[in-house]
């Protein structure tokens, strides 16, 4: 589905991607795990046309790199940004109309089967975005990417800041839009959600993959987890 | 007196209503773009002007339909071409950009059109008293100015708060880039609120010229104000964007129509001058003199107690 070659990125002068390599198979639950500061967030910014790539990036089989962001979602890649951009002065219904791609939902989701999801949203549909807990704002946000029926999300850090109940609930929601056959990059800093519902995982650390496996040779790796993982 | 009131105030909102429609661009392309368009007026004129050309030969209805489109039409391709590539050195070029896109427009009108006055007329169809009250007639095309700029008014309100399209404007204001992540062609949608809002000045040109007469200075008689009334409603804000425009209109009428002065004041206060001293210019100015001045006044006054304009949003 992703496939990331020899991925170099920079900020101004400071190279912080620096020959980035993985990729993400169809339906598969991928995390990409790291401190902060290791180019994690980058990664995901510079697949979307964030920020400027040099290297490989193909999806689906189509090389996208250097494509604009609009064109790279349009060809089925969802991204759930970390700081969630919910828009404050939209309501809820309206958040995730945005999401839609054209005027008619199309696909796998549509709005009733989002409220049926989250009940909550469901209550809250005419209510601003701004006035979501944390929480909320995290679902309404997966919602309304998913609006866009992408093949591929990309959620950064979607855990932080939220309460452990919210995070359960939050997990059960990626396995559910995984197996719809919607494969799932999950950046993340928290091993526990990440070591509960991902195939495979990836480690970076200054700007490079120094780790690649699975949750159980992860949970073996003491060495790997101490020196890149644990604070 | 109760005529004069009556009137004063009609004659206000069909000039608030038609500043509205300038302003309404004006604010539309600063909310989403950061650009104030000093040169927004001049495609005011240039609605005008286009209509009269056509009018010639089609007849003031095709006019009024094909002018807004051209004037749309060639300030999507401004923004594409020019605007777009100017972005990237600041608000500074931006300025200076629009700036002399307006020495331009008024040259170019001037060239093509010459520097006379033009005979822009109303249609027949239009041409006759709407009602007649008091005795005074007024006329079923200032019926018709209104008409349409209420029009602009709810359309622009309908498609910019219930529709999608609308939805997706207001998001990419705040979050460009995260509406470019869900899809939407961000610079495409700037490129379509550029051509929209200059063809909303296009068509205030085209409903405007036969009343306020077709001419190169018509785009610095307006222009100016049209500034002033989206300072004061606030910039960004299509709501007081429309708030100030009817508010500048009214004030202008009723200083126009009143025929309180100076005189009246200093003689309330029991206080007379000659008429041979040196500043008898100045204590017998009357209301009507001072009219132009009075939404710069106002302008003063807004900044002075509500810097963010009537219902502006001070920037975080």
């Amino acid at each position: 589905m992703l496939k990331v070659s020899d991925l170099h990125a920079y900020y101004g002068k400071s190279h912080i991607l620096q020959g980035v390599n993985f990729h993400v198979g169809e339906g598969e639950i991928v995390s990409l795990l790291g401190r902060n500061g290791v180019g994690r967030s980058t990664t995901v910014k510079t697949i979307m046309g964030e920020v400027a790539p040099q290297g490989s990036i193909e999806f689906k089989g189509q090389e996208i790199a250097g494509k604009k962001s609009f064109e790279i979602a349009h060809l089925g890649l969802g991204y759930v940004p970390e700081n969630r951009d919910i828009f404050p002065s939209l309501t809820v219904r309206q958040n995730l109309v945005l999401g839609m791609k054209s005027n008619k939902p199309q696909g796998r989701w549509n709005i009733e089967e989002m409220f049926s999801m989250f009940p909550n949203l469901a209550e809250r549909g005419d209510v601003h975005g701004g006035a979501l807990s944390g929480g909320e704002q995290q679902m309404l946000c997966m919602c309304r990417t998913l609006m866009g029926d992408p093949d591929m999300i990309m959620i950064d850090e979607p855990t932080e800041g939220l309460a452990p109940k919210i995070v359960e609930q939050l997990a059960q929601l990626l396995q559910e839009i995984a197996n719809r056959g919607v494969s799932i990059l999950l950046v993340e800093q928290k091993l526990s959600i990440a070591l509960k519902i991902s195939k495979r995982l990836y480690v970076m650390g200054h700007g490079k993959i120094v780790y690649e496996g699975t949750p159980e040779s992860l949970l073996k790796a003491d060495d790997v987890r101490g020196e890149w993982l644990e604070v | 007196m109760l005529e004069v009131f009556i009137f004063a105030t009609l004659n206000g909102l069909v000039t608030g209503l038609l500043l509205f429609m300038l302003a309404s661009g004006l604010t539309l392309i600063f909310s989403m773009m950061g650009v104030l368009n000093f040169a927004h007026a001049s495609f005011y004129m240039l609605g005008a002007y286009v209509a009269y050309s056509i009018s010639l030969y089609f007849g003031f209805w095709t006019g009024l339909i094909v002018a807004p489109l051209i004037v749309g039409l060639l300030g999507a391709l401004i923004e594409r071409y020019g605007l777009r590539r100017v972005h990237q050195s600041g608000h500074v070029a931006e300025l200076v950009f629009t700036f002399g896109l307006a020495f331009l427009i008024e040259e170019a009108v001037q060239f093509f059109w010459g520097r006379d006055t033009k005979n822009y007329q109303t249609p027949d169809l239009l041409d006759f008293p709407l009602f007649t009250l008091f005795g005074q007639e007024f006329s079923a095309y200032r019926g018709f100015m209104m008409t349409i700029s209420i029009g602009i008014f709810i359309a622009l309100y309908y498609v910019l708060t219930k529709s999608r399209v609308g939805i997706i404007i207001q998001a990419a204001i705040t979050h460009p880039q995260t509406v470019a992540n869900l899809g939407h062609n961000v610079p495409l949608i700037f490129m379509g609120v550029f051509g929209v809002g200059t063809a909303l000045a296009g068509l205030a040109g085209v409903i405007a010229g036969p009343v306020l007469t077709t001419f190169p200075g018509m785009a610095t008689v307006l222009g100016s104000i049209v500034f002033v009334i989206v300072v004061i409603g606030g910039l960004g804000s299509l709501a007081g964007a429309f708030i100030a425009s009817l508010m500048i209109g009214l004030l202008q009428s009723y200083a126009i129509a009143s025929d309180v002065g100076m005189p009246d004041l200093l003689n309330l206060l029991g206080i007379s001058f000659a008429r041979d001293h040196p500043l008898n210019d100045l204590w017998t100015i009357n209301l009507p003199q001072i009219a132009p001045v009075l939404p710069f006044l106002l302008l003063v006054l807004v900044l002075i107690f509500r810097p963010t304009g009537l219902l502006g949003k001070r920037e975080e």
